[in-house]
């Protein structure tokens, strides 16, 4: 049987990224095609170009073995192609069948377009129908739990005529039972002859669901498993498998031993229905946190912060309690967290790079409240020399400098002074090779000198070549620790996915 | 700097042009005159400007001032309070008043434009209660104090100074503190300003105290400068001035951004712009009308010349836009 839609030779390159190069994608009617990557492995791109977000910089898609041509979210629809995003796209204030019909209502009253309401109900219910979906079509949207907002998004694009969903990470707000719920819709779709591309991290439920997997690696196809064959090693296998370069060498990973116990995390919870985390830092050590986007990380370091308030927990420093509530508590404390977003949690763009440089710093350069500009310009010029920005000047607007600039800038903020906790989320996103090297360099002076780091990121490269020690998240809970000896990116992606800990 | 100079330029302006329409035994009174009506919109505008520079905003101040008026005339007239007592607290209601609305937005997360709206209802509609819909005799307990601020010193009226000394007062804070920079910070990006560690709620209900406490500075001025209180018409559109005179004066209501200089020439404008329709003899109705367009024009002025427009692009604008328009 001839594949329903098949994609082949599909290049994609952003500023400074090949996305996808020579990527290669069939799908059988009828069929569920499992896509797995790591994160930036191309998944998503692949994903927006089917359904028209973007259009590949080469390569040709073939719909029922006619090449088709999708220049929008419009065509897409219209070839029964739909994308049902991570995010709900959904009118809260409006109800099912409303939202399952938006902008494609049955009206009557000729120009005046009144909608006509019996129609618009029963055509619902008759979708609804096809998915089980038991709840009154009249049920405004807000009130639906997430796992039943998403079968209304599923619902709409059944009314679009669609024969090919694409979800992407259909699971990661979901229950349990509303996963098992989603799969038994899926199911039945299947057999209605609709193609499901199914994106997710969790490669358990990739083996529930699947027919067929391809797995994506820096953008290039990696491997392909059948039914059969799908299983959690295989996948991981497929996923990693890359030559490992020649990284940035640590200069002091020889730990002078201290007499300080560092940080304790004790049982720390941010959500209702988590399980606890507990782990340690100690002074001197760079712990590197991986996990796949979605599994809790940057929240973890939020409310180590204060940013986000923490359901229960206690942290400790060298031994003491800290209560933490907002930020400056524990700044006091001497945590400092590199955010996530430097653009908008890190920098005041807008500003310039002294004043962002000072911010955090104000009251120990001023005196009863007075800022002392001499100081704040001594400690700005400072600071850029340290951490060798490079800006025409002190007055520059922070927004006019690159990637890597304005994270040194946000790095300048905090480390006039030492801290006892550094935890950066994603410091080297989006910033070229010699800026991560200077990154990195300073991390491991920062540890030398007896700060624990806690470094958040999606790069395993980056992951394995400074960790001391690695911390994996899943699914909002730390899934193992792994020491340095442990270390090979098919453990960490074990972890990752939900695999058991070997341990 | 450069929007500085230009609606400085401006005021001169209006300022010659006012000289041209007065007879010139009329100076002197006029420009006394002026002077006051300048101190009392200052200080609500340096107020209202503190608030706009955190990216708050609020439209209770008109309302706030006649509440204040109110209760001192209350205190005075049916109480025979003391006047010193009485002026602190009208000050402290002013400041109370500020705090309960930086509580509603902050901690409650509340929307200040409808924080403050409300208000604008409420405190109104108190004054009249207050007040009992009367004017109230407080020209007789007063008059000591309102000969005293409708005087002058060194031919500078009492107002003026008070307006003089408050605006160095806010412009130390705002430029020369921390405090000022983290308002700065605040308006600019509340959410760095947070991970900076800056105590963001606090500075914001700082903001919103200092804006009602203003207002009631405002409010004992006016009081004093015409001896008299009124529920309908005291603080009158007082909010839309101060704001308006902010904007003019280069302060963005997406905050972080404005100089107290500029508070100080905007509002002068707005007064300016008042003084000249009444000696050009222009209908007083129209009032509104001019100050309307003339802050709307400045406002396309100020988003052009920040998208790097030049003076030559904004006046062949219309042109183009015409031409669009006919060809679509």
């Amino acid at each position: 049987m001839p594949p329903h839609l098949c994609a082949t030779g599909i290049d994609k390159a952003f500023p400074g990224v090949r996305a996808l190069q020579n990527v290669q994608l069939e799908i059988q009617s009828g069929e569920v095609l499992a896509v797995v990557g790591e994160n930036g492995a191309g998944k998503s791109t692949l994903m927006k170009i089917l359904a028209g977000v973007y259009q590949p910089d080469a390569g040709t898609v073939e719909m029922d073995q006619r090449p088709i041509v999708v220049r929008s979210v419009k065509e897409a629809e219209h070839l029964g192609i739909v994308l049902i995003h991570q995010e709900l796209n959904l009118a809260g204030d409006l109800d099912i069948a409303g939202n399952i019909f938006l902008g494609r209502e049955p009206t009557w009253g000729g120009l005046l377009k009144l909608i006509d309401q019996r129609r618009l109900h029963d055509n619902a219910a008759k979708i609804a129908n096809r998915l089980g979906l038991t709840i009154p079509s009249r049920t405004l949207v807000h009130q639906l739990s997430l796992g039943q907002q998403q079968l209304v998004e599923i619902a709409r694009a059944i009314s679009l005529q669609s024969r090919l969903l694409i979800l992407d990470e259909p699971t990661s707000s979901l229950t349990e039972t509303e996963t098992a719920r989603l799969f038994s819709v899926l199911k039945e779709l299947k057999t209605q002859g609709i193609s499901i591309l199914y994106i997710s991290h969790r490669l358990k439920e990739v083996e529930i669901i699947a027919d067929r997997v391809v797995v994506l690696r820096d953008g290039k196809n990696a491997g392909e498993l059948r039914r059969g064959e799908i299983n959690h090693r295989a996948l991981v296998q497929l996923m990693v498998g890359r030559e490992l370069k020649q990284f940035f060498q640590r200069q002091h990973q020889a730990k002078t031993p201290l007499a300080r116990t560092g940080i304790e995390v004790k049982d720390l919870r941010w959500l209702p229905a988590q399980p606890g985390i507990t782990f340690t830092i100690e002074p001197g050590e760079i712990v590197g946190m991986a996990g796949l986007m979605g599994a809790g990380r940057t929240e973890l370091a939020q409310t180590l912060f204060g940013v986000r308030r923490k359901l229960t927990g206690a942290v400790t420093i060298d031994g003491k309690p800290i209560a933490v509530r907002k930020p400056a508590d524990a700044i006091a404390a001497g945590i400092f967290l590199i955010p996530e977003d430097r653009r908008i949690e890190g920098l005041i763009l807008t500003d310039s790079v002294k004043h962002n440089i000072s911010i955090a710093s104000l009251p120990a350069l001023s005196r009863f409240g007075f800022l002392q500009r001499s100081r704040e310009e001594r400690l700005a010029e400072a600071m850029c020399e340290r951490f060798m920005v490079r800006t025409p000047g002190i007055g520059q607007m922070v927004g006019n400098l690159s990637g890597g600039n304005q994270q040194k800038v946000v790095l300048a903020k905090w480390l006039s002074r030492t801290p006892k906790l550094l935890i950066l989320d994603e410091p080297t996103r989006g910033i070229d090779v010699g800026a991560k090297s200077e990154i990195y360099a300073l991390m491991d002076d920062l540890a030398h000198q007896g700060a624990g780091i806690l470094m958040i990121s999606s790069d395993l490269e980056e992951i394995l070549g400074i960790s001391d020690r690695v911390l994996v998240m899943h699914a909002g809970t730390l899934a193992g620790s792994l020491h340095r000896a442990e270390l090979t990116e098919e453990a960490i992606m074990h972890l990752a996915t939900g695999g058991e800990s070997r341990t | 700097m450069k929007k500085l100079t230009g609606i400085f330029a401006f005021l001169c302006l209006l300022y010659v042009l006012i000289l041209a329409f007065t007879d010139q035994e009329a100076w002197g009174s006029n420009n006394f005159n002026l002077t006051k009506r300048i101190g009392i919109y200052g200080i609500s505008c340096l107020g209202a400007g503190l608030l706009i520079v955190t990216g708050g905003v609020d439209l209770s101040i008109g309302s706030v001032i006649c509440f204040c008026a109110a209760i001192f005339s209350w205190l005075v007239v049916d109480h025979h309070v003391p006047i010193p007592a009485a002026i602190v607290v009208v000050l402290l209601s002013g400041a109370l008043i500020g705090a309960v609305n930086g509580f509603l937005v902050t901690y409650l997360g509340l929307q200040a434009f409808v924080v403050t709206l409300c208000g604008l209802f409420a405190f109104r509609g108190a004054a009249r209660w207050i007040l009992n819909d009367e004017i109230p005799r407080i020209a007789a307990p007063i008059a000591d104090w309102s000969a005293f601020f409708n005087g002058s010193f060194l031919s500078i009226s009492i107002f003026l100074w008070l307006l003089l000394g408050l605006f160095v007062a806010g412009s130390i804070f705002l430029h020369f503190t921390i405090h000022g920079r983290y308002f700065f910070a605040i308006g600019s990006n509340e959410r760095a300003a947070r991970y900076s560690g800056i105590n963001v709620d606090f500075y914001k209900i700082l903001a919103y105290v200092l804006c009602s406490f203003f207002a009631a500075i405002a409010a004992l001025m006016d009081v004093f400068s015409i001896s008299s209180v009124q529920a309908s018409s005291t603080g009158n559109f007082m909010e839309l001035y101060a704001i308006a005179g902010a904007v003019l004066g280069g302060c963005s209501l997406r905050g972080g951004e404005g100089i107290t200089v500029g508070m100080l020439i905007g509002t002068a404008i707005l007064c300016l712009l008042r003084n000249l329709i009444q000696m050009a003899e222009i209908k007083d109705s129209l009032e509104p009308v001019v100050i309307g367009v003339a802050l709307l024009v400045c406002a396309i002025i100020d988003e052009s010349l920040r998208r790097g427009l030049s003076w030559r692009d904004l006046l062949s604008a219309p042109q183009q836009l015409w031409e669009r328009w006919t060809r679509g």
